[in-house]
């Protein structure tokens, strides 16, 4: 009983570090290199939640869920974790060629429901399959959204392949129109995103260049998917970048408060890295 | 005309309140009126930048005369940040304890900003060169940083203004 109640605190708590990464400061996964070449291949990754990207300076990004998936789909362990003040590291032994994924998943649902004459919030850490459960006797009025948040990254050894790509279906995911693991500054690239496993239009789609503490400007991209759910990504310069995609949400000002009903929503965020020509 | 002999008592009489009174009955301005724009920015993070407003002489060290972050977090967290105005903690701010007296502020909204300092918080006690310089760096948004030259004494009506591209709108001195 007692055991049980602790494993959900540390849900919970991770659930609060990768729930809302728009509205809390950025988080991100760091690969040590994402071309690789060899025959006993490592990759050493760091994960962490930061405003400046990619230095960890504010929160280490929890490793509860995450997973990492060799080329031919099977899942692959995560070694040598660590988390540390400020942030969270791991390796790979990257034992087949090929593209390999390393993902956080976190699914859950938001909400509110009345219950004697109140409007209570669902608890964090309620999720599809929970919901039932956590929901007192006579709530009434139930209103639910789910959220899905999705931070991955793609590492190759030897060719880009494409079989990890196969969407699960749900929250918003990467088609690669172009192969992340291909991306040279001064060429474009096109992705293509799908939400719940169709291609989505209309999704905010924010581009930002590594090594923000050294600049004053942000360098930010913003774009949106069309019609086909892709976007046109042109690199400036070789280098890392840290992509997020989202749901739209109204950008609020000042002041403004946030919409009352819950909102479907979904959050997709993955670091690219961009080699010089 | 109405507006210079109003100008003249204020100096004369603020003037009279401090100890550096010139014994002349010309006005000679007590305060420096500094105006502050925050840009209102469309962004789907936003938080009130950190603004920081200290005055350069060469050959002296920097005096902040302002410091505007998150002062009231638990654990004076807020401070965590104020490196991140990057030119005025070298300049000043590592050197000084926090929450700093007179010097500390809440952050401000978007809008335009008055505040006023004497000569004293200054630091302009001696006549010379003087330059204010104004810096606000915002939580995931980016950093700007103002310079405005200035003489004091300064003449009563004078002022000058630097112009922000990004995280900072007009600033703008006067004297009186």
């Amino acid at each position: 009983m007692k055991k049980q109640f602790l494993g959900f605190a540390v849900v919970a708590a991770a659930a609060i570090l990768t729930a809302s990464p728009a509205s809390a400061h950025r988080q991100w996964l760091l690969p040590s290199s994402t071309v690789l070449s060899g025959d006993d291949v490592w990759v050493t990754v760091d994960a962490a939640v930061s405003n400046d990207l990619f230095y960890f300076e504010h929160q280490p990004l929890r490793l509860n869920s995450m997973k990492a998936w060799a080329p031919d789909g099977s899942e692959a362990p995560i070694e040598n974790a660590s988390t540390g003040r400020y942030r969270s590291t791991f390796d790979v032994h990257l034992t087949q060629k090929g593209t390999w994924r390393i993902a956080s998943v976190s699914d859950g649902v938001m909400g509110t429901y009345d219950l004697g004459g109140k409007t209570e919030r669902l608890p964090r850490g309620t999720t599809t399959a929970n919901l039932a459960e956590r929901l007192p006797a006579g709530a009434t009025n139930v209103k639910t959204a789910e959220s899905n948040n999705r931070n991955e990254i793609f590492v190759t050894v030897g060719e880009p392949t494409t079989t990890l790509f196969k969407p699960t279906g749900k929250g918003i995911e990467l088609a690669p129109v172009t192969h992340p693991n291909d991306l040279f500054a001064g060429e474009a690239a096109t992705f293509q995103f799908l939400l719940d496993g169709k291609p989505a239009a209309g999704l905010p789609v924010t581009v930002i260049p590594g090594g923000i503490r050294y600049r004053d400007q942000l360098g930010q991209i913003d774009l949106t998917t069309d019609a086909a759910g892709k976007v046109e990504v042109t690199w400036p310069e070789a280098g890392l970048y840290w992509l997020n995609v989202t749901t739209p949400r109204a950008a609020r000002e000042e002041g403004e408060a946030a919409p009352a009903a819950p909102q479907r929503r979904a959050s997709y965020v993955t670091t690219l890295e961009v080699m010089a020509p | 005309m109405q507006p210079l002999s109003r100008t003249a008592l204020t100096g004369l009489t603020l003037g009279l309140g401090c100890t550096f009174a010139a014994p002349v009955l010309a006005a000679e301005p007590a305060t420096m009126d500094v105006t502050v724009a925050i840009p209102r920015l469309k962004v789907a993070e936003y938080h009130r930048p950190y603004v920081a407003i200290w005055v350069e002489k060469a050959g002296a060290s920097a005096k902040t005369v302002a410091v505007w972050y998150d002062h009231d977090m638990k654990n004076n967290e807020g401070t965590k940040w104020l490196r991140d105005v990057r030119q005025w903690w070298r300049a000043s701010g590592r050197s000084l304890r926090f929450p700093a007296n007179g010097i500390t502020g809440a952050t401000r909204a978007p809008g335009t900003h008055k505040i006023s300092f004497s000569r004293a918080q200054l630091g302009a006690m001696a006549p010379g060169q003087y330059t204010l310089v104004v810096e606000a760096a915002r939580e995931v948004g980016g950093r700007e940083l103002l310079r405005i030259p200035f003489v004091w004494p300064g003449k009563s009506g004078a002022g000058a203004r630097a112009a922000g591209k990004t995280e900072l709108g007009t600033v703008s001195i006067s004297f009186r």
